[in-house]
């Protein structure tokens, strides 16, 4: 299913298929990991408890690839269904429609066992490491039982693993902090003890869930450069979510640009850094800034308004109502497809038409 | 710089607090300046004492103070010298207000929103409540938020506006200084540089001083026109916001500098190795001397402040 991507012409749209086909790395083969297919996840509205109201439609019709050992970020703001998304991929939501492949199984399918396995080939970074600890549990037994869960009963194996990860992420000496509780680390020191969890199973893909984004920028770059070796060393295929572009270029080639539950924009992060096509990645860039003593004479120009409900999200393109560029009689009344105006860079928007 | 008017200085500020481990000593010595219309941003790790010192400058303190010593002069009067009575009347939301960490969710939940901001006036300028909410519907003009939100409770904003209305909860008695502790830390980058976009505003239009206390240097330079560095309790760094985002003096802001992550520029960020010290017995030398590649002999004693064309430096390399 993994077709190699058709350079298009200029002002072609693309298909849907051929959008599917888009692989997060341009790594050729059919090594395919996960692929997402047109998936959305909709929660109901329920009025007085049963009426119904509506839907929330938090991700609408996202398609990806990714390879195994391969590395994509995705970048929105908060609302626009970035964790919904990851959490699906972790079969924590269901989709309500469309499909999840991971290794060509379909997750829809998966029960019970099958669920356990796949579960345990899927590491998870979360946000907030404090809260992601459970406070009254030492490292030890923090590192100890998923291991207990997912059926190594071997106490020596169980103690080799544990040791394994935490060098891996850099806590030596081990025995230091095995007896600790979380509330005894620093914010960096946590969020390194939830990575070695995440990678206690030896999984195959990791999803990190803005892993930096409560730490302090002292350290965010150091966190960001033990998962990037992690992931090379172990060739792990890595979801990286964020809202901060400035750190995506340390850690993932391709990014994706997430509005109002759609992938607005697919690139590699320096053509997006130096070449955005997509108004929305314009007014992302525009509104981070590098330390610079002139920023504090200088307004950013930022679109207007916030972003949309996704309740009633609005009609065509999603972005229009704050957009610079609007055409009229065209943005609001119709979705715009993909359109490839460089190789390898897709965005929907009907400027590049 | 020195036809300009000193509306904050800080001398000599102590504040510890007795644990049951000890002494914890989170802000130990600091003395800097302010200018009226200006804005000094306050960068240091988390946990470096950085929040404690807006704490001790607003006096806002909690149960477990051990010493709290130095001088505050607030154009020019000590307001250390005030009962916390005389204090409250006369200087915090009068003359100094905060936005607090977090602000967006220090809005009370079963309040309007219109209310909340209201209430300052009423307490502080002895306003009755149908003018202190006009008060309030001007305040919301200025941070741009929506008029008919006044109405509103605090769950029904985005963060983006709650933010805002924390902002104008703070405006609302005109005060002379608003100290804001990491006021964007929890918001969208496009939120972010709204909320600086309105700081910027109120800074030009109304002629307001600002401490912002941040970790983020980045965002730090949106609104500063002088730099302090905090680094375990103690000042290490001052100076002009153009010299410092140039080339910081101190090798604690060099690192912290260089740890930045850059969207344009291909510059490799590195970070600082190691831990900050424990403010409970902190080092008797240089504090940072333990992670510091410059280090020498004579990091061992304290370094003196070093003044140097208008900047200052805590560190023996510029002895």
């Amino acid at each position: 299913m993994s077709v190699q991507m058709n350079v298009k012409g200029q002002d072609k749209a693309l298909a849907q298929d051929e959008v599917l086909a888009m692989k997060s790395d341009t790594v050729t083969s059919n090594d395919v990991l996960l692929s997402v297919k047109d998936l959305r996840v909709w929660f109901e509205l329920r009025r007085f408890g049963f009426g119904h109201a509506g839907y929330v439609r938090a991700v609408d019709g996202v398609s990806f690839d990714l390879n195994l050992g391969g590395t994509i970020a995705i970048v929105g703001e908060s609302g626009c269904g970035k964790s919904t998304l990851m959490k699906t991929i972790l079969a924590l939501h269901r989709p309500t429609k469309g499909d999840i492949l991971f290794e060509g199984q379909n997750l829809n399918a998966l029960r019970g066992s099958e669920m356990q396995e796949y579960r345990s080939q899927v590491g998870y970074v979360q946000q907030d490491p404090y809260g992601a600890l459970a406070p009254f549990m030492s490292i030890q037994r923090i590192l100890e039982e998923p291991q207990i869960i997912n059926g190594i009963k071997d106490k020596e194996e169980r103690d080799f693993r544990l040791r394994r990860a935490m060098e891996e992420v850099k806590m030596s000496p081990v025995d230091d902090f095995l007896p600790k509780f979380p509330h005894m680390l620093s914010g960096g020191q946590q969020q390194r003890v939830v990575i070695a969890r995440a990678m206690l199973l030896d999984p195959k893909l990791i999803v990190a869930d803005e892993p930096v984004s409560m730490l302090d920028a002292s350290v965010r770059v150091e966190i960001l450069k033990l998962l990037r070796g992690l992931q090379e060393a172990h060739n792990l295929a890595v979801i990286y979510i964020t809202h901060d572009l400035s750190t995506v270029r340390y850690f993932s080639e391709r990014v994706f640009v997430m509005y109002a539950g759609k992938i607005v924009e697919n690139s590699l992060i320096n053509d997006l850094i130096h070449n955005p096509y997509h108004p929305y990645t314009d007014a992302l860039l525009a509104a981070t800034s590098d330390p610079d003593a002139d920023n504090a004479t200088r307004f950013r120009d930022v679109p207007p308004g916030e972003p949309p409900s996704l309740v009633n999200p609005p009609s065509g393109c999603r972005f229009h109502p704050r957009c610079t560029h609007k055409i009229e009689g065209l943005c609001e009344v119709e979705e715009p497809p993909y359109f490839e105006p460089e190789p390898h860079h897709l965005v929907a928007c009907w400027l590049y038409r | 710089m020195a036809d300009k008017e000193i509306l904050l200085d800080v001398k000599d500020l102590v504040l510890h607090f007795s644990t049951s481990k000890g002494v914890v000593r989170a802000v130990d010595g600091v003395n800097f300046q302010l200018n009226s219309d200006e804005a000094v941003v306050v960068v240091g790790e988390s946990g470096c004492g950085k929040t404690s010192l807006a704490k001790a400058i607003l006096r806002l303190l909690p149960r477990n103070v051990h010493t709290y010593t130095g001088k505050v002069y607030l154009k020019g009067e000590d307001v250390m010298q005030l009962s916390d009575e005389e204090y409250r009347r006369q200087v915090r939301w009068r003359k100094m207000s905060m936005v607090p960490q977090a602000a967006m969710n220090a809005l009370n939940p079963v309040l309007k929103v219109g209310d909340q901001v209201a209430e300052p006036s009423i307490i502080h300028s002895a306003m009755r409540k149908a003018e202190a909410l006009e008060q309030a519907s001007k305040m919301f003009q200025h941070v741009g938020v929506p008029q008919d939100f006044l109405n509103r409770y605090a769950f029904e904003l985005s963060g983006g506006m709650r933010q805002r209305v924390a902002i104008a909860m703070a405006l609302v008695t005109w005060p002379d200084l608003i100290v804001l502790d990491e006021p964007t830390s929890a918001l969208d980058v496009l939120t972010q540089a709204n909320i600086f976009n309105v700081l910027k505003e109120l800074k030009g239009e109304l002629g307001l001083s600002f401490i912002l206390i941040t970790h983020d240097i980045a965002t730090s330079s949106e609104l500063a026109n002088s730099v302090a560095v905090m680094y375990a309790g103690q000042i290490v760094e001052r100076s002009d916001a153009h010299r410092f985002f140039d080339k910081p003096l101190h090798p604690y802001s060099e690192k912290l500098m260089n740890s930045v992550p850059r969207l344009r520029g291909n510059q490799e960020p590195d970070f600082i190795t190691g831990q900050p010290p424990s403010l409970l017995s902190p080092p008797t030398g240089c504090r940072f001397a333990e992670r510091c590649t410059k280090r020498f002999a004579r990091c061992d004693e304290d370094p003196p402040v070093i003044e140097q064309d208008g900047r200052s430096v805590k560190c023996w390399l510029y002895a």
